[in-house]
């Protein structure tokens, strides 16, 4: 190793260290751009899983993208045309690359084919990795119960549901395989006329499936009702909300354990009177 | 045209088109021989059939895999690691198909003699699979099953293809045009980790090198020409894990020197 070479000499450590950069180097940039990748393929929030599905984090990492649910959609004996004798398009889709969804994964779009809420839920029980949680839709009698099911929310955009103009419309309220219990008819005067009443459908949260047929049957151009999955369409009031006048709620007050909540500050450590007049000068 | 000389090639287009049919047709019109798809499936269903790899993903992501699929993945580490060897790569996966194709053009147009030296290692398949499993890792999901062009063409043949066919036609390009056998041959992560399960089946490939004439027609069409290292040297068995049990060579040699044989695999593998 004289410096006096004027080639500059590779040594066999030499190349073992600069390969295995090159290796190593490779390896964190394809790692890089897969992460990258990965990171954008996750489903759009928007997604709608089918019913029993297990959270949306936990389910992107437990399908395995199979199709074993959307096979059984699609080929359930209720879906049999009984003239054609053929299926008719299932409701639960895979996922193509184009998507919106991660690819592979099982998911429905209302206004297509919406979910009909089989009595049997073909779907569920077929899948092998626990991605869709028969528990979900198991009722204390150990039956599958498919108003346990919860795919979403069906909304109600009440500037565009022309039943909250005043025209006679309740289609989403009829189609509703929850007739009465999932959607409500809130009757109402119509002060415009004064001879006539509003039929306003109002989403019944605890309900409502999320099975699409209200969306399905929307009248109006664009939907006026349609389903959002219950992470977008709900709000959260936070544990700090408590109803007074619920005695269930009223409950955790007394249940709460856990650390001081009283803020402490230099103010607070002396009485009102003195630290109001703390910083004063006479 | 003889038709033993391809007897195993026109064997294994029908086991791969047979499968993809059967599954087609569990989605299509309801058949219930062979339901889901490559990832997992359910034969007769009653059996569970899963990818090893895909779980083995789904462990480094995080998640609680369900028995079905975990028995399924036993079911078929179980067979191929005993009987079939590497042999999804060739039988099964509808990849090969694409591949296979871009190999053939290769030799009809002597792409390999004009072919621009790109060196890429063998190896690197068994990178990819550290690497997909600490991408899962990273990003709580199966990493390879997100851009498997398996499981995109055999989806697309059951659910219909969509944007997906273009990874398929890259794929198709990548092998003609830069590198030979580049995907299954050097880089997908599937086929190394069916190397692995099938490193100690019992169904290999056989030399007699006493029958060989040296025509090298075996090394010509072997898609891991690698493997053939004994041909004309040494009578042993195919030993390298990358084998895929295609057959090929068996069809292509005309001096029974080459023929599936059941190997003792403990006392070939002792040596090592």
């Amino acid at each position: 190793m004289s410096k006096e070479d004027k080639k500059p000499k590779i040594s066999s450590r030499r190349k073992f260290f600069t390969l295995m950069a090159q290796n190593v180097g490779l390896g964190v940039m394809g790692g890089l751009l897969w992460t990258g990748y990965a990171a954008k393929a996750k489903s759009s929030p928007l997604t709608l899983r089918p019913p029993a599905a297990i959270d949306e984090e936990d389910f992107l990492r437990t399908c395995i993208k199979c199709g074993l649910c959307s096979e059984a959609c699609l080929n359930r004996p209720s879906n049999i045309d009984k003239e054609s004798g053929r299926a008719r398009p299932s409701t639960l889709k895979m996922a193509k690359a184009e998507d919106d969804v991660t690819i592979g994964t099982p998911f429905f779009i209302p206004t297509e084919v919406p979910c009909y809420m089989c009595e049997d839920i073909p779907c569920v029980p077929v899948c092998p990795s626990g991605a869709l949680d028969p528990q979900l839709v198991t009722n204390d009698k150990q039956e599958l119960d498919p108003t346990m099911m919860d795919m979403g929310l069906a909304v109600v955009d009440q500037n565009s549901c022309i039943a909250f103009w005043g025209i006679q419309c309740d289609a989403c309220y009829r189609a509703c395989p929850l007739l009465d219990v999932a959607i409500k008819l809130e009757y109402d005067r119509n002060e415009r006329t004064g001879k006539h009443a509003f039929l306003k459908p109002v989403v019944v949260m605890n309900a409502c499936t999320g099975c699409g047929l209200c969306e399905k049957a929307c009248v109006t151009e664009k939907p006026a009702i349609f389903v959002l999955p219950r992470e977008i369409a709900l709000g959260k009031p936070g544990s700090h909300y408590v109803k007074g006048w619920d005695t269930k709620d009223q409950q955790r007050v007394q249940e709460r354990v856990g650390k001081d909540v009283t803020t402490h500050t230099k103010r607070s450590e002396k009485k009102p009177q003195d630290y109001l007049n703390m910083d004063l000068e006479y | 045209m003889k038709w033993s000389n391809y007897k195993y090639l026109i064997l294994r287009r029908i086991v791969q088109l047979t499968l993809l049919f059967l599954y087609f047709g569990g989605n299509v019109y309801g058949w219930k021989v062979l339901t889901g798809d490559l990832s997992s499936s359910s034969l007769f269903t009653t059996i569970p059939l899963s990818d090893p790899f895909a779980i083995l993903q789904m462990f480094a992501a995080g998640a609680a895999v369900g028995l079905n699929a975990l028995v399924g993945g036993v079911i078929i580490t179980l067979f191929y690691g005993v009987i079939g060897g590497r042999a999804f790569c060739s039988w099964v996966c509808p990849v090969n198909m694409i591949t296979d194709l871009a190999n053939w053009l290769r030799r009809v147009f002597y792409l390999d003699k004009i072919e621009r030296k790109v060196w890429a290692s063998r190896n690197i398949r068994y990178y990819a699979i550290v690497l997909a499993l600490i991408v899962s890792f990273i990003s709580s999901m199966a990493a390879f099953e997100i851009i498997s062009p398996i499981t995109i063409f055999n989806r697309g043949v059951i659910f219909g293809f969509g944007a997906g066919i273009g990874l398929l036609i890259s794929i198709f390009l990548f092998d003609l045009f830069v590198l030979k056998n580049g995907w299954c041959g050097h880089i997908c992560p599937l086929g190394g980790v069916h190397s692995i399960i099938g490193k100690f089946n019992l169904v290999r490939v056989e030399h007699d090198s006493e029958n060989c004439t040296l025509c090298m027609k075996c090394k010509d069409v072997c898609p891991e020409t690698q493997v053939l290292n004994m041909i004309g040297k040494r009578s042993e068995f195919v030993t390298m894990a990358e084998c895929t049990n295609c057959g090929r060579c068996v069809d292509v040699c005309d001096d029974d020197a080459l023929e599936f044989a059941i190997r003792n695999v403990i006392k070939d593998t002792k040596g090592e």
